[in-house]
């Protein structure tokens, strides 16, 4: 028999999280740091919205683009929250989740040898994306002493005459780490230089901490004609589950990201839309506590890092720390499993983020003050041991 | 700040003041010090205990009482909400708008208990023109917390 399988495929390596994930699976009682989404539950208002529409019937179908409605809210949203404004018919298409948009995003701009920059750590689904879509993969290597910012003399370092697309996965995951409107404008200003497309995935922008709001570099000047920009309802709605997420490109881009989305996916569920109205117009309250909520417990991670002499850099959005193991002369792999097995508590190897994540760990803080503070003291346990304590 | 401090300990005031002090990102002495400050100012002005009391062998019987009443001359609403809250056994008074005027939370031991205050003590009073005894069959959610059911993380372990 033939080889089924396509050569493209096999060699994608699955995901490090996966890997990891099988092994605390197996253990019973470990507690976890280890997710990525949200401990609140949809508000009820939302989740309402989405059984009212199961109870009128609203089980068909809608646009390919998705509700008109809901992309004519989503078109307000942004306008009000970052300044930048998409037309609702032309440039916003409604997704499965922010991730089906970075998969389509990059399939409708990449072709073959297209190289395609990816400031790492970061999620895991850029890489693999580029490479089915026949891009090649670049990664920039982010370091701490930056704050985990995307500086100019990385970017130029690995841009070449290939060069065509840069994701900016900001706020991050797993670092945590913010990009502000003056280093966006560097950027900005390098991506139109060398004539570059940005994908920016903006999933966590509401999670943003401080004084100052998060910024997209789409609403930079000469930014929104290169940009295909990526949000969803996963983070700032707590509504993982509903798998929902959008895309706003010049109408040049959308098209054809709505090609792909016409054949392989159709539409995003109908359900899922009809509580996304309700999310986008009245929600501001519900998102304003979350991220007080996450704010606080962000302050608490950090303390207790400091209190056990574990490095950490202080992350601005997201809902993740990323503490440095470097000083125990250890991998990240072997922390986190050592750390598992000795005191049950699961947290993701920096190495699952890409290669510059080693000598860091993925520690969420989108847990209960109660997991926190148990978990906290399990790890402080295991480094006092490690320090000979 | 307080605010914060408030929204915080509204839920949970049995937090440490260290730890409220990390999660405000304030230092500990000006979080004891607002909390002293709201106490003076009866801003805060307990701490209590929120109790399933389904859930122990305690019998409690909780009436919600509507009162109208007639304010009389040089006895207005306050004078005659004070004759009523004075009792022990009434665990709140409010003021009303609409068709009523005071709603009484009363907790007693049995249904009758609760019935001879409505008779004797409350429906006695000068200013009382009608009374309308509710009981309460059963708590689902108080004080912003639902009691009937218990929460579980049910999210995967690991997710990216």
């Amino acid at each position: 028999m033939r080889n089924p399988l396509s050569e493209k495929i096999v060699t994608i390596p699955p995901s490090g999280i996966r890997k990891f994930f099988d092994i605390v699976s197996e253990m019973k009682d470990a507690i976890s740091l280890g997710v990525g989404e949200p401990d609140f539950d949809t508000p009820w208002h939302i989740r309402e919205e989405g059984i009212y529409s199961l109870e009128k019937g609203r089980t068909f179908y809608t646009a390919n683009a998705g509700l008109r409605d809901l992309r004519v809210e989503i078109h307000n949203y942004l306008e009000r929250k970052y300044g930048v404004s998409y037309h609702q018919d032309k440039e916003i298409i409604v997704t499965v989740g922010g991730s089906e948009a970075i998969d389509i995003a990059m399939r409708a701009m990449l072709d073959p040898g297209d190289e395609v920059l990816v400031p790492q750590p970061s999620f895991v689904s850029y890489v693999p994306c580029a490479v089915l879509a026949g891009g090649v993969a670049v990664p920039i290597e982010l370091e701490e002493k930056d704050e985990f910012r995307l500086t100019p003399e990385k970017l130029l370092e690995k841009i070449t005459p290939k060069t065509k697309l840069l994701v900016m996965p900001f706020p991050n995951n797993p670092t945590g780490a913010v990009m502000r409107r003056e280093h966006l404008l560097e950027i900005a200003r390098i991506v139109e230089e060398h004539d570059l497309f940005v994908l920016s995935d903006e999933i966590y922008s509401e999670l943003t901490y401080g004084e100052e709001a998060h910024v997209s570099i789409a609403s930079l000047p000469g930014m929104k004609e290169r940009t295909v920009l990526i949000n969803g309802f996963s983070k700032a709605f707590a509504m993982t589950g509903w798998r929902l997420g959008y895309a706003c490109a010049p109408e040049v881009i959308l098209k054809q990201m709505l090609k792909i989305h016409q054949f392989a996916i159709m539409c995003a569920p109908t359900t899922s839309q009809y509580a996304a109205i309700d999310a986008m117009k009245n929600s501001d309250d519900d998102v304003d506590h979350m991220r007080e909520s996450y704010d606080q417990r962000r302050r608490y991670l950090l303390h207790a890092f400091e209190e056990m002499r574990l490095e950490c850099f202080e992350p601005m959005g997201a809902f993740y720390t990323f503490p440095s193991i470097k000083r125990f002369g250890m991998t990240s792999d072997e922390f986190a499993n050592r750390l598992l097995q000795e005191e049950k508590v699961a947290v993701v190897p920096g190495t699952a983020f890409g290669d510059s994540g080693e000598g860091y760990l993925r520690v969420s803080y989108a847990y209960s003050l109660k997991s926190l503070k148990e978990a906290l003291g399990r790890i402080e346990r295991f480094v006092n041991r490690l320090d000979g304590k | 700040m307080r605010e914060k401090i408030l929204a915080v300990i509204e839920k949970n005031s049995r937090i440490d003041i260290r730890d409220l002090a990390i999660l405000l990102g304030e230092s500990e002495v000006a979080v004891a010090n607002e909390i002293a400050e709201m106490e003076r100012e009866h801003i805060i002005c307990g701490y209590h205990t929120l109790i399933n009391w389904e859930n122990t062998s305690e019998e409690k019987v909780i009436a919600l009482i509507e009162v109208k009443v007639t304010p009389q001359r040089g006895m207005g609403f306050d004078k005659i909400a004070e004759r009523i809250y004075q009792y022990s056994e009434v665990n709140a008074v409010y003021l009303m708008s609409g068709a009523y005027d005071f709603t009484v939370i009363l907790e007693g031991k049995s249904m009758r208990q609760v019935a001879q205050f409505v008779s004797d003590k409350l429906s006695p009073l000068e200013s009382v023109l009608s009374t309308a005894t509710h009981f309460v069959l059963k708590k689902y959610k108080d004080h912003g917390t639902v009691l009937c059911d218990e929460f579980q993380d049910e999210r995967m372990l690991i997710t990216p």
